[in-house]
C-alpha cells in the first residue's frame, strides 16, 4: 500500500502545555516542527489545570529557589532526581516572566506584579512558615497557560495536524527514533510523520482509574508507546490521588481552595489535618492529606448518609474572594456537587490524578535506558516531556503548582537540547518501513469483523479493578491479584471486536486503541507497586508502613517483557549540597 | 428516557437522518454526556467529541432541543423529551454530532489572537494593576466550543467574511489588554463591512454561551474604540 508521508524537523507529539511550550521554542528558532494531537490544540487536558504554577519571584512572601526546590526533594519524599529539581526550581521565574511576556493574564497585585497564592507542601526558609509562591490566573491558570501558548505558535506558524492520533514510534534496526506513525482521525487514513527527533509529550493516564480528576483523553498513550518501542516505565507505583475530588464525580477541586484559607471537616466538623499535620494542616502534601482523609472515612468520621467522604469549608472566606480568586470552583461546584461554596462546604474525596512515573528522561527531555554504558544512556532522536515522563523532578509525589512547571520548564529545555542536536544532524535517516508494516498490522487488526468482547465493558472492568487493587492504600496479596486481573482483561482485550468499521471519524477504533495503551500503563503500574515494598510518598502499603532507605532508594524500571530492573536516585544536585535524607513531617 | 439524534455517516448513509434511541436507568443528576456515553455502549458508530466532562475543553458543542450548549454541564433532568440533538448549525458535517471547525478556527486566527508588544522584554513581568487585569475578565475565558458563532444568523450566511462572535470576543480581549501595542493594527484589521460591522446584535451568542460571556458587549466595546479613535 501508499501511505502518505510528511517530514519535518521534529515532531511532537501532544498538544497540551509541554508539546507547545516546546513548539513555541522550536517554531522560534525556524525548526521546521509539526504537532500531532488527538484533539485541537486547546481542548488538551492541561486546560483544565486550576491552582497555578511554583516560581520563587517572592512577590508575596520572601523566597528563593533553594526553599522551592527543598519543598520539591521533600515532597518527592527523597526519590525526586535533585539535579533535575535545581533546574526546575533555579528555571522557574524565567519560565513565569515568559508566560507573562506570552500574554498569560495572571491575576494580579496591587503593585502591578504576578498574584501568587499559598499551596500545599510550600514553606520559606527549609521548613518554615507556610510560601505563597503559585502564581494563578484566578483558578483557571491552565486554561490561560494553554490557550495563550496555543495562540503565541499560531504567530509563530507551527504545523499542527489536528485530531490525528499517533499510533507508534517509528525505530529502526540501530535503535533510532526517525518519527512516528499516526491515524487522521476524520479520514481513518494512516500517515508517517517522519522527523529527526521526536518528542512525546501526551500527558498523564488518570483514566486508569475508575474515579479520577482526568479528562476521558488520558490514556497513557505516549507511555505505551514507548513500552512498545522498547523503552521502559519508570516510577509508575507512584500514582497521586487529589485529596479533594467531588465526592462521587471526580471533578477536581483545586488545592487552591485550601490556599486561600478552606480547610476540611469531618462528620464531626472537626478540623481533622491538625491531627495529622500539625504545622502544615490542610496545605501539608497531598498524599499525606489523601491518606488522612482515607482514614477518617475508614475510622467512621466520614459525612454524608453513608459516611464516605469529607467537607472542603470555603464559605468563611466571603463571596468576594471566592468569586474572584475562585470563579471557576464555584461554577463546578454549582453545576457537579448542586452547592454554591459561598454558602456550604464541598463534599470530597480522593481522586485518582497525576501519574507521576513515566518515560524515562534526563533533564535535558532525552528519554534515557539502561544500556551497556550506564543507567541513563539516551535514545537517539527521542525526547519526552510533561506528565508522560518522568525526570525525575515529583519522586513519590508531585507537589501542587509543579506540574505546570514541569511541562513548561521541560518543554522548554527538550526543544533547546533539539535545536542542538538538529545542528549537528542535518538530514534524515532512512526510514524503516519494516517498524511501520508492525504498526499497521496492530492498526489492522481492529478491522476484524465478527463475534467479540465488547471493548467499553472491558474498559469498565479494568477501571475498576485497578481503582479496587491499586489505590490509595495497598498491600501485597491484593496488588497480587490486581496483577492477575489486568493481566487477563489485557488477554481478553485481543479478542474484542469492533462492530463500527466506517473509516470516517471512529471513535470507536480510536476508544479501542486507547484502551491498550491504558491496560499496557495499567500492568506497569500495578507490577511496579507489587514489587515496591516500603511506603513512600503516594505508595502506601499497609504490609509495610515504612519508607525503607536502605533498600528503596532507587527508581523503578519495568519494562513491557513484565521485567523489573531499578536504577540510583541523582542525590547530588548541579551546584548546591545534596539535601540529606530525613524522615517527612508536615 | 427518550432521545432523537442526527444519524449521518457520509460511508454509508445517503442522507442524514433522526435516529430514535431510549435510555433505561438514568440518573437524576445525570449530564448528557453521560447519557450520550451509556448510548455510545449501546450502538459503538454514536459519534460525537467529548473529553473533559466539566466544561472547560469545548469539545462537547451540540445543538441540545434546539439550542447550542456543552453536553458534559447540561444536566438531563431540565431537558424535555424527546431529547433532540443536531451537530452545531451552519458547519459541515463529518459524521454523527462531529462537524469541520476549520472555518470557525480560521476566523479565530485571523483576529492575530495573540500579545504583540513592540518593546523590548523586561527580566521581569511587565506590570499591570488589578484593574487592568479585570478588563480581561469575562474574554480570555473563551473556550471555543463555537456554541455563539454557530448560533449566530449573521455568521451562518457568511462564515467566510464575518469573523463571528468567537474571534471579535478575542480581538476585543487583546484590544483590551494593557500589555499589547497593536491597537491600531487590529482596529485596521476589523474594518470594512462584514469583519465586524456584519454583527447586527441579535445576541443569540450571548444567549447560548456555557461560560456566561458576553461577545455582544466586547463587539460593542471594539466599535465605540473605532469610534473614538475616528475623531
Amino acid at each position: 500500500m501508499t501511505i502518505k508521508i510528511r517530514k519535518f524537523d521534529t515532531l511532537i507529539i501532544g498538544a497540551g502545555g509541554g508539546g507547545l511550550r516546546a513548539a513555541l521554542q522550536l517554531a522560534r528558532a525556524d525548526a521546521k516542527v509539526a504537532v500531532v494531537s488527538k484533539v485541537f490544540p486547546t481542548r488538551s487536558h492541561t486546560v483544565a489545570a486550576q491552582g497555578g504554577l511554583n516560581a520563587a519571584l517572592a512577590n508575596v512572601s520572601p523566597d528563593n529557589w533553594h526553599f522551592h526546590m527543598f519543598d520539591t526533594v521533600k515532597g518527592s519524599d527523597y526519590l525526586g532526581d535533585q539535579d533535575a529539581i535545581e533546574y526546575m526550581c533555579r528555571s522557574a521565574p524565567k519560565v513565569v516572566y515568559e508566560l507573562d511576556h506570552f500574554g498569560v493574564p495572571f491575576s494580579r497585585r496591587e503593585d502591578g506584579n504576578i498574584y501568587q497564592r499559598a499551596f500545599g507542601g510550600q514553606s520559606q526558609d527549609y521548613g518554615g512558615e507556610q510560601a505563597s509562591r503559585t502564581c494563578a490566573a484566578a483558578d483557571r491558570t491552565g486554561h490561560a497557560i494553554l490557550h495563550t501558548l496555543y495562540q503565541q505558535n499560531i504567530a509563530a506558524k507551527t504545523h499542527f495536524f489536528d485530531e490525528y492520533f499517533a499510533i507508534d514510534l517509528i525505530k529502526d534496526e540501530e535503535g533510532y527514533i526517525l518519527g512516528a506513525i499516526a491515524l487522521e482521525i476524520e479520514t481513518g487514513e494512516p500517515i508517517i510523520i517522519e522527523a529527526k527527533t521526536t518528542l512525546i509529550a501526551t500527558g498523564g493516564a488518570g483514566q486508569l482509574f475508575r474515579t479520577c480528576t482526568n479528562a476521558l483523553i488520558n490514556t497513557g498513550d505516549g507511555m505505551a508507546m514507548a513500552l512498545r518501542a522498547g523503552i521502559p516505565l519508570q516510577d509508575m507505583e507512584f500514582f497521586q490521588f487529589h485529596p479533594t475530588g467531588i465526592a462521587g464525580k471526580g471533578m477536581l477541586i483545586t488545592e487552591g481552595v485550601r490556599g486561600e484559607g478552606g480547610y476540611l471537616v469531618n462528620v464531626d466538623g472537626e478540623r481533622f489535618m491538625e491531627r495529622y499535620a500539625p504545622r502544615a494542616k490542610d496545605l501539608a502534601s497531598r498524599d499525606i492529606v489523601s491518606r488522612a482523609i482515607a482514614i477518617e472515612i475508614r475510622e467512621g468520621r466520614g459525612c454524608g448518609p453513608d459516611k464516605d467522604h469529607v467537607f472542603l469549608k470555603v464559605d468563611h472566606i466571603g463571596a468576594d474572594i471566592i468569586k474572584k480568586r475562585l470563579p471557576g470552583i464555584r461554577d463546578l461546584a454549582m453545576t457537579f456537587a448542586h452547592i454554591d461554596p459561598i454558602e456550604s462546604a464541598i463534599p470530597v474525596y480522593p481522586t485518582a490524578h497525576y501519574t507521576m512515573g513515566g518515560i524515562p528522561t534526563n533533564r535535558q527531555g532525552q528519554v534515557v535506558v539502561p544500556e551497556m554504558e550506564g543507567p541513563e544512556e539516551p535514545v537517539p532522536g527521542l525526547y519526552a516531556a510533561g506528565e508522560c515522563a518522568c525526570v525525575s523532578v515529583h519522586g513519590a509525589n508531585r507537589l501542587g503548582g509543579n506540574s505546570l512547571l514541569d511541562i513548561l520548564v521541560f518543554g522548554r529545555a527538550a526543544a533547546n537540547h533539539i535545536i542542538s542536536h538538529l545542528e549537528a544532524n542535518r538530514y534524515h535517516r532512512q526510514m524503516d518501513m519494516d517498524s511501520v508494516e508492525k504498526s499497521l498490522t496492530r492498526l489492522a487488526r481492529w478491522d476484524k469483523k465478527g463475534e467479540g468482547e465488547s471493548v467499553p465493558e472491558l474498559r469498565t472492568e479494568f477501571r475498576k479493578v485497578m481503582e479496587d487493587h491499586c489505590g490509595v492504600f495497598r498491600e501485597h496479596s491484593v496488588l497480587e491479584k490486581g496483577l492477575e486481573k489486568v493481566k487477563v482483561l489485557r488477554q481478553r482485550l485481543q479478542n474484542a471486536r469492533l462492530k463500527d468499521h466506517s473509516k470516517i471519524f471512529n471513535t470507536a477504533r480510536i476508544e479501542a486503541m486507547e484502551l491498550e495503551n491504558l491496560m499496557d500503563v495499567g500492568i506497569a503500574t500495578v507490577a511496579s507497586a507489587l514489587a515496591r515494598t516500603e511506603s513512600r510518598g503516594a505508595h502506601s502499603r499497609m504490609d509495610y508502613t515504612e519508607r525503607d532507605d536502605t533498600n528503596w532508594l532507587k527508581h523503578s524500571l519495568y519494562f513491557e517483557s513484565g521485567r523489573l530492573d531499578y536504577k540510583p536516585v541523582r542525590l547530588k544536585p548541579i551546584t548546591v549540597d545534596p539535601f540529606p535524607l530525613k524522615p517527612r513531617v508536615y | 428516557m427518550r432521545f432523537s439524534i442526527y444519524r449521518y455517516d457520509p460511508e454509508k448513509d445517503s442522507k442524514p437522518y433522526m435516529q430514535e434511541l431510549e435510555l433505561e436507568n438514568t440518573s437524576d443528576d445525570m449530564m448528557l454526556l453521560g447519557a450520550l456515553l451509556e448510548l455510545k455502549k449501546q450502538d459503538e458508530s454514536l459519534s460525537f467529541r467529548r473529553s473533559c466532562q466539566e466544561g472547560v475543553c469545548g469539545s462537547d458543542s451540540m445543538n441540545i432541543n434546539g439550542r447550542n450548549g456543552l453536553a458534559c454541564i447540561t444536566p438531563l433532568s431540565e431537558l424535555k423529551e424527546p431529547i433532540t440533538l443536531r451537530p452545531l448549525p451552519g458547519l459541515p458535517v463529518v459524521r454523527d454530532l462531529i462537524v469541520d471547525m476549520t472555518q470557525f478556527y480560521q476566523q479565530y486566527r485571523s483576529v492575530k489572537p495573540y500579545l504583540i508588544v513592540h518593546d523590548p522584554e523586561p527580566e521581569v513581568e511587565r506590570k499591570q494593576t488589578p484593574e487592568q487585569r479585570d478588563k480581561l475578565d469575562g474574554l480570555y475565558e473563551c473556550i471555543l466550543c463555537g456554541c455563539c458563532s454557530t448560533s449566530c444568523p449573521s455568521f451562518w450566511w457568511n462564515p467566510d467574511k464575518f469573523l463571528g462572535p468567537a474571534a471579535l470576543l478575542q480581538a476585543w480581549r487583546f484590544l483590551a489588554d494593557s500589555r499589547d501595542q497593536a491597537e491600531e493594527e487590529r482596529l485596521k484589521n476589523l474594518e470594512g463591512p462584514y469583519r465586524l460591522f456584519r454583527c447586527h446584535t441579535i445576541m443569540s451568542c450571548v444567549d447560548v454561551c456555557p461560560k456566561g460571556l458576553n461577545p455582544t458587549s466586547a463587539i460593542g466595546n471594539i466599535k465605540n474604540l473605532m469610534i473614538k479613535r475616528s475623531i
